[in-house]
């Protein structure tokens, strides 16, 4: 059977110009551009999108679950990349 | 030259019948296609020509009337849309065959300013993604497998004899007949030989092969396809749905 | 760092899974808060392996219902009776093959292939919802089929959008929002014929009297009697018992019966105003075991259709894969495949 399996897409849509793609869902499809097609038809058939991108799932390279903590905690406490962490005068504006 | 009301009507009817009809071919695969996403593919092919016969079919009339309570005889379409699904090759070479000759005549009417121009320059969109539909698959089966080749081959030579008809200039329907039907053997041709199948050789015009749809003579699947079609409707005469 | 960001087809053992000493009590701790915190589960977390058995089983067993579900609406689309219906008509069940794509890629996330999923509806080794294994007999079937079969499969499906498990809960989400229509197409296409001919109005009547009871059903055997019911509570697959969803939905169809001026076949329906609910007769919980046994009136036809066309678009995917080997990394149409300049 595995002549008949198709890989697997992530499908990514833009909703409208000015917003990023956005991941939409996924599909199966034999070749990128059925993948787009398929893409196409399933995810805008409602009007949802004006580009798609299309991705091999296999393509894809992920921070692991595992790596949470040491991929994501530091950056918790650094409120100075923050504006609130500053304390302005009353009345100053513009800033 | 002055076109009348009759003759846009008369125009709509066959163009609306084509539209119509094809798209009820389209409507079996439900729940039959070779994997889901193309269900949701044909089904998406089959909306746009349902939207397509409506408009046109309310130029000439009441649209359910005319879907529902003419006889065989009067339906104007061509052969080829009433043919039916046989195997997916069939399904994508009367695809191929109809959307690259849709696409020439609604591109051109796009351009004018006759009375189907607006419905035109929606449906050029729609019939685009119809002919690319049909070429990717074309070219899949084509220069898939040796059994895929042979099915697509196949399929192709089956219904190459409907597709003179085509081009039988339609009255109202202000269209360059014989530069369509040279740019379709050409873009059609193309599609074949890029997908490693032969053009196919045989008649494409005379006697019974063509030229027979527009003037109400049908195939004997047609009326098949009607019966199943009109049954409900016709059962209760007069009921709105 | 790992390869595939939404899935893991390989499962599970590279990543999130417990260490040499097989010791998940910090991983069991872990997926108990998150769950207990109303967190999202996400597939490449660590899950008890019971909940991901659960989850595939569910998910792959309401994506089977939705392209089975395509049978019994498909068998009507070649004779709706108006123009406008048939185009209704077709648009939903197109959306009934685009729910089901949806919920095999959430199963997807979970390791297994569709492929897999596919053999083992065609087998019988999985099941999907015996409602479908009833037949429409007219027109007005495809009205009740929206109405009753679309409004239960809604109230079960509204709380599935809040699932614990992430990619269910999206697909649900997506699936409830074009759903919505569903249910209103079949209550407006019941409406005309109630409204119509005395011949309509009858065929409307019997097609509610038909599917009513199979529709109480769908929210599956009594409390007492649904083995799985606890334990996807407690994980938070399932938000509401099967007779809380039974009985809202009875609440919400006896007013909507009575606007389409229909009845519907329960002597003992009445209104009980110390419970502040309908009470409702008996169901037949021998019939409903019976057609999930595979004796329903449709079982096999269903099943062999689906087979039929699974097989017969064989030499199809085979095409379209051996096409893909050969021209693998042509891109013939480089402005489409080069996303990034999209």
């Amino acid at each position: 059977m595995s002549t008949t399996d198709w890989p697997l897409w992530e499908v990514f849509v833009r909703s409208r110009r000015g917003l990023a793609h956005t991941h939409a869902g996924s599909l199966h499809a034999p070749d990128a551009e059925l993948a787009l097609r398929n893409a196409r038809d399933l995810y805008t058939r409602r009007g949802e999108g004006v580009s798609i991108w299309v991705v091999p799932s296999s393509a894809i390279t992920a921070s692991s679950p595992d790596e949470k903590d040491p991929f994501f905690e530091p950056s918790a406490d650094k409120p100075y990349r923050h504006p609130t962490f500053y304390e302005i005068p009353e009345g100053v504006k513009h800033l | 030259m002055t076109v009348t009301v009759d003759t846009t009507a008369a125009a709509a009817l066959a163009l609306g019948d084509d539209a119509l009809v094809l798209s009820h071919r389209l409507g079996e695969w439900a729940g039959h296609a070779p994997v889901l996403e193309e269900e949701v593919a044909l089904a998406n092919i089959a909306l746009d020509l349902l939207g397509q016969a409506r408009v046109l079919l309310s130029m000439a009339g009441d649209e359910d009337e005319l879907a529902y309570l003419r006889e065989e005889r009067a339906f104007r379409n061509l052969q080829l849309v009433e043919q039916p699904n046989g195997d997916f090759a069939h399904t994508i070479a009367r695809q191929l065959y109809f959307s690259a000759y849709q696409q020439l005549l609604y591109a051109g009417l796009a351009a004018g300013d006759g009375p189907f121009a607006p419905l035109a320059a929606k449906a050029v969109k729609e019939v685009a993604y119809h002919r690319d539909h049909a070429e990717q698959w074309t070219l899949r089966l084509g220069d898939g497998t040796d059994v895929s080749h042979d099915r697509m081959q196949r399929a192709c030579d089956a219904l190459w004899r409907f597709t003179g008809e085509m081009f039988q200039p339609v009255n109202g329907v202000d269209a360059d007949w014989a530069g369509m039907e040279t740019a379709w053997l050409e873009s059609v041709g193309e599609v074949l030989r890029r997908a490693t199948l032969t053009v196919p050789e045989g008649p494409r015009t005379g006697a019974w092969a063509a030229g027979a749809g527009r003037q109400g003579l049908h195939t004997e699947p047609f009326g098949r396809m009607l019966a199943e079609m009109q049954h409900l409707h016709r059962s209760h005469p007069g009921a709105s749905w | 760092m790992a390869t595939a960001a939404t899935r893991d087809t390989a499962g599970t053992t590279a990543y999130g899974t417990p260490d040499a000493t097989g010791d998940t009590t910090a991983y069991q701790r872990a997926f108990d808060a998150a769950v207990a915190a109303d967190d999202r589960i996400e597939p490449r977390d660590w899950m008890p392996d019971a909940y991901r058995a659960t989850l595939v089983r569910q998910i792959a067993q309401h994506a089977h219902s939705e392209i089975i579900g395509m049978q019994p609406e498909a068998n009507w689309i070649t004779r709706a009776p108006s123009l406008r219906r048939k185009a209704i008509l077709m648009a939903k069940v197109q959306d009934e093959a685009g729910h089901g794509l949806y919920l095999y890629s959430a199963a997807e996330t979970l390791g297994v292939s569709r492929d897999e999923l596919l053999d083992k509806l065609h087998s019988g080794r999985q099941k999907y919802s015996s409602i479908f294994n009833y037949p429409t007999l007219t027109w007005a079937d495809v009205g009740a089929i929206g109405w009753l079969v679309d409004g239960a499969a809604i109230t079960n499906q509204v709380p599935l959008c809040r699932c614990s498990y992430g990619p269910y809960a999206r697909a649900m989400v997506r699936i409830c929002k074009e759903e919505s229509f569903h249910q209103r197409q079949g209550y407006e296409l019941l409406l005309a014929l109630s409204r119509g001919t005395p011949e309509q109005h009858a065929m409307a009547q019997d097609a509610v009297d038909r599917w009513w009871w199979p529709s109480l059903m769908m929210f599956g055997p009594p409390d007492d009697a649904s083995q799985h019911s606890a334990q996807s509570m407690a994980w938070k697959i399932k938000r509401h018992s099967n007779d809380e969803l039974r009985q809202r939905f009875v609440d919400i169809c006896v007013p909507q019966a009575e606007s389409l001026g229909l009845t519907l076949p329960d002597p003992d329906l009445k209104w009980n105003e110390e419970r502040g609910h309908h009470d409702f007769g008996p169901i037949d919980w021998t019939e409903f075991w019976d057609v999930l046994k595979g004796n329903g009136p449709c079982n096999e036809q269903r099943i062999t259709q689906r087979r039929r066309a699974h097989d017969e678009g064989a030499w199809v995917r085979e095409a379209a894969a051996a096409h893909a080997a050969k021209h693998h990394g042509e891109a013939r149409h480089t402005g489409q495949t080069g996303a990034a300049r999209a």
